[in-house]
Order: C-alpha cells, then structure tokens, then sequence
C-alpha cells in the first residue's frame, strides 16, 4: 500500500485544480514558442520561395518587376531538347548514383557479420575505432587527402603503379570522368563503412546467446549460424534503413559531388542535388527552383511508398 | 593453443578476415598518416614522392609558415566561432525542446513535434532557402552560420526518446514540491540527460567544424570564410594559392622546405583534420549510444 501505483500516481494528478491545469498547457507551448518560431522561418518559410519557379526572376530585379510565366520552366524539361537531354543526363546519374547505393547497401551487414566472428576482442575493438574515423571528417577533407595520394608527380598512388610497371608515367584518378560512379561510390563507403556497421554490430549484440549455445549443442556450423540466428536477427534493421534509403532515392545529397566535381568529371558526376547548385550558381534562379520542386514531389511520394510498403510488411511505420 | 583447437577450414577463415579487415582499416588510418609525414618531411623529398612510410627531414616550417597566410587564422577563429557558439545553441534548444515535447499536457504537442520532424525529410530546395536567408539579411552575416542549426530535429527526437525513458516518478516528486518546469529541467533533467547531450554535443560540434556549402552560399566577403571553405579554394584555384605563396614575404625559407601548392594544400588539410582526429578517442565512447537512440526511433 505504501508503494505509489500507476493508479496512486494518476490520482494525484487527477487532484490538481482543472484551472491550474489549463494554464500549464499553455505555458508549456509558449515556453515551446520561440523554438518553433525559428523552425517556421528556416525550415518553412523558405517554401514560399517557390513562387520563383514561376517567374522569369533574375537576381537582383524585385519579383514585382518580373515577368509571371506561368509553367514555362517546367515545360523547358520537356519541349527544350538541349534542356531535356541535360535533365536526362542528370537524372541517369541519379539512377545510377542511388541505385549503386542500394545495391551494396548489405556491405554493412556483411562488414558487422564479419567483425563479429573475429575472435581476439582487442583487434575487434581496434578496426571498429579506425574505420569509423573518416565518417567524421567532411567531404573536402576527403578530397583533399585524396588530391595528396593520388596527385600526379608526387602522389603515393600513382608512384607505387609506376614502380610497379602497371603505368608508365603518373595518372590523375580524379580528373578522370571514367569510372566516376565506381569511383563515388568506393569513396562513400571508404567513408561510411566503419559507422554504417555500428548499428548491425549493436543487434547482433542483443541477438540472445542462448540461441547460439543450442545450435552448437545441434551441431550447426558457423555460417548455419550466421545464416540462422544472426541474419533474422538484423533483417528489421537493414530493412528499415533500405525503406529510408528508398525514400531518399533522390537526394544523393551534394556535398560528396560537389567535392569531386571537375571540368573532366562534370557530365557523370552531376547527380539532382549538384545540378541545382550548379544552375543557380549559373544564376538560372527559377529553373533550379522548378527543379527543387520536383524533386521534392518525387521524394515526398517515395517516402510515402516506403511507409505503406513497410506497414504492409512489417506492420510499422518508418515515419 | 586456440589456434591449434581450430579445424583447418576455421583457421582459414580466420587468417581471411583478419587480413581483409587489416587492409580494409589500414586504407582508413595511412591516408591521415601520409599526409602528417609528409607535411613534416623536407618538402623537395615530399614534392619527389619520396615520403610514403615514415618522416624524413622533419621540421615544422610548413606548420609555422602557412599559419601566417592572410586570412587563415580569422577562418580559423570564424570555424571555432560557430562550432563552440553553434553547438552551445542546438544542445541547449534541443535539451530544452526535447523535455517540454515529452510533456502530454503541452497544446498542440503532437503537431508542433511532427511539424519539427517532417523537415528531417522535407526541404523547400536550394533557392528558395538562400532567397529566404538573403531577405532576412543573413548573407555576409556571421548569424547565419549558428541560427538555422539551433533546431536540428534528430537532437530534439534523441532527447525526447531519452528523457521518455526516465521514471516519471522524479519529476512528479518535484512537481509536488512546488518546482516548476524550468527548475525540473535544471535541476532533474539536465543532470540526468547528460549522456544524450554529451553526444548531441559531439554530433553538432563535428557539423559545425565540418559545414561548407553555407559559406559557400551565403558569404562573399573573405572575412566569413571558414577553414573548410578556404580549404576547398586552396584545393581548387592552384593558380591563387601560388600567387598567394609568392606574395607573402616569409614564404621562400630555405631551398628543400620552400612551400609549394601541394605542400601549403597538406599543412591546411592537416590543420582542419587534426581537431577532428584529437578529439575523436574522447567522443567516440558516446556516440555508439547516440546512434542506437536515435535508432529505436528511425
């Protein structure tokens, strides 16, 4: 009896005058206030901008003083051949960019799977903290410490294939446009592989142990284990992730992209993200607007799909 | 002895994965070990290629010259600027935000959570967020680089889900004894979420550090330039960055340590990585927390 219940608990607050209650919960949304005042001005208000896409609006000229064109933009894509096949172009990258993405996305898995089997306890801990290490420095810097090893004259890169007789005078992989997707996608996971796997690694923590003792008892072999207990036990999270990553289809996000690009990679590498940069740094405002809209149409709807697919089969919401 | 209990196939299997996850963390760790050799190393021997295991030739001109580059130490001071104010911001407002969400008696409490978190997957586009950031004068403005962040959704979400994990008992003990909101967020809740805000610090400090494409957007004027983003010029527009080094008077120094593109591109790169690489042994026990947090809620 002296022991407070759920019940006990919800009694006490029955007892607090209904008046004094009413104030709390306004008070409590005006202390909220000023917070959501700053998501609507930096994370809505900037959606009203949308109105450029249907101007021919030219920095610096007040939107008054241009002329409204209604759809023109958004016809451009189509009726425009050049604009069409420049769209087209992007968008292929896009594919191509997410689609690689999705399809190595298990590398993680299999990274965590691995890891796990290894039996010294040090070493396990020791890769895990290195190769979570560039996760955390920023896409320049990536560049930048690949500028280094793969600069031509003095780069360690191109002078081990030299001495090696594989070239015969230094290469510059990053000004090549060849091979860019591959060679996105081996620099997003050089970057991401270590991080990615923390989460698989982290469930296969909670797998229960017993699980394992019983099919050794059974006699099962390693990958019978793996392919019994342990893959069952982190499907729910890659599943999770790949529905989210399906709903970002197209948002490759740019910052990888806008690292790397050059004169030489431009037409492989330019993903959505990057191209609407580069045509409102072209200062074209509202074709990069109209783009931007799309976009966000085409992801809106897609993480819309992903949630109905994942309630289907999973019974819950991703969102 | 393990070993020797082990079928040959295990063993096999054994030597296979060491070996690639040996590799495979060896590619994460050389690159940052290249370049501090060779950013120590005289620099005609690490212009020729010849520095790939260890330093030779050391000495820190590189380090004491490129320091004296105009403009770089105020980059660094504007990077220090927004990560130190920056983060002190979104933990705060996070903190805060995140309790008073987990509290069902707020009005409108569903709506104004969700409305936060739908902008994790939302965004209006490039444009109409730098026309947005241009009206409200925040171009050229050191303001710009600290406002936008102090909502950043995922902390709030991270918080909520943490505090939503404390015995509601503390707090309604407190709430009997008269305190109010504030004084339970202060003295219970802040002092009980330290974990989460320890990794939300780490998460928001690394952003910071690390943002580029405001700068690139917003600021014109060299003086809002942040190291990333004078990092990315240098690596970009050579022919500046050899006029720079010519024009500045100490640069010449001695014949094998004259300071070259490369080795100014090494010394500048290395300068950004190191706070990153000092103090990743101290986060890196947090954010493993962090994460599976923020995964229970997807």
């Amino acid at each position: 009896m002296g022991v407070p219940t759920e019940e006990g608990l919800h009694g006490v607050q029955l007892s607090v005058p209904p008046r004094r209650r009413l104030q709390n919960k306004h008070r409590l949304f005006l202390m909220a206030l000023p917070f959501l005042v700053v998501t609507f001005i930096f994370y809505y208000l900037p959606v009203s901008g949308w109105i450029y896409a249907f101007y021919d609006f030219i920095p610096g000229i007040p939107l008054s003083d241009t002329p409204f064109v209604g759809l023109k933009w958004f016809r451009t894509m189509v009726s425009n051949p050049t604009q069409t096949a420049e769209v087209l172009r992007v968008l292929r990258n896009t594919v191509a960019m997410s689609t690689l993405g999705l399809a190595t996305s298990v590398f993680p898995v299999i990274f965590a799977i691995l890891l796990t089997e290894i039996k010294s306890g040090w070493y396990r801990k020791f890769v895990q903290t290195m190769t979570t290490i560039p996760n955390f420095i920023s896409w320049i810097l990536v560049y930048a410490l690949a500028f280094s090893l793969f600069s031509v004259d003095s780069g360690v890169v191109s002078g081990i294939l030299v001495s090696l007789g594989l070239v015969d005078e230094g290469f510059n992989l990053l000004a090549s446009g060849s091979h860019i997707w591959l060679t996105m996608i081996a620099w997003y996971w050089w970057k991401s592989l270590g991080w990615g796997a923390i989460l698989y690694l982290a469930a296969i923590a909670g797998i229960d142990q017993e699980l394992y003792e019983a099919a050794e008892v059974d006699g099962a072999s390693r990958f019978r284990k793996i392919w019994h207990i342990t893959v069952p036990g982190i499907i729910p999270t890659f599943f999770v992730l790949l529905l989210l990553s399906i709903g970002n289809f197209v948002n490759n996000g740019m910052e990888q992209y806008f690292a790397f690009q050059n004169a030489m990679n431009k037409d492989t590498i330019e993903v959505l993200d990057l191209y609407v940069y580069n045509i409102a740094f072209a200062n074209n405002f509202p074709f990069a607007t109209a783009v931007s809209m799309l976009k966000s149409a085409v992801s809106v709807l897609l993480l819309f799909g992903a949630n109905t697919l994942s309630r289907l089969v999973r019974d819950e919401s991703i969102i | 002895m393990r070993i020797a209990k082990l079928k040959p196939g295990d063993a096999l299997f054994q030597a296979v994965i060491y070996l690639l996850f040996g590799v495979f963390t060896l590619s994460c760790i050389y690159p940052f070990y290249y370049l501090f050799i060779n950013t120590i190393s005289s620099n005609d021997l690490s212009a020729a290629g010849d520095i790939r295991f260890y330093p030779r030739g050391i000495h820190l001109d590189n380090y004491t010259k490129v320091l004296k580059i105009s403009g770089l130490s105020h980059a660094a001071l504007v990077s220090v600027y927004r990560t130190v104010v920056g983060t002190f911001l979104t933990v705060g407002a996070s903190a805060f935000l995140g309790y008073l969400f987990t509290k069902r008696e707020m009005w409108g409490r569903q709506i104004w959570y969700r409305s936060i978190v739908v902008t994790m997957y939302f965004s209006a586009g490039l444009i109409p967020w730098y026309i947005t950031m241009h009206n409200l004068h925040l171009t050229n403005n050191y303001l710009a680089y600290i406002l936008p962040s102090i909502i950043t959704p995922f902390n709030i979400i991270l918080v909520k889900t943490y505090v939503e994990a404390i015995p509601s008992s503390l707090e309604e003990s407190a709430s009997m004894d008269g305190a109010g909101y504030l004084r339970i967020f202060r003295s219970i809740i802040v002092p009980l979420t330290t974990p989460i805000l320890a990794t939300i610090t780490i998460f928001s400090a690394v952003n910071q550090w690390n943002s580029f494409i405001d700068t690139a957007f917003l600021m014109t004027d060299t003086k809002y330039y942040t190291l990333q983003f004078l990092l990315w010029r240098y690596l970009n527009e050579s022919s500046s960055l050899a006029a720079l080094i010519r024009s500045s008077p100490d640069m010449a120094a001695s014949v094998q340590n004259m300071q070259t593109p490369t080795s100014v591109r090494m010394t500048v790169t290395m300068i950004v990585v190191l706070p990153i690489l000092i103090v990743y042994p101290f986060f890196q026990r947090f954010f493993v927390k962090g994460i599976m947090i923020g995964a229970v809620k997807g």
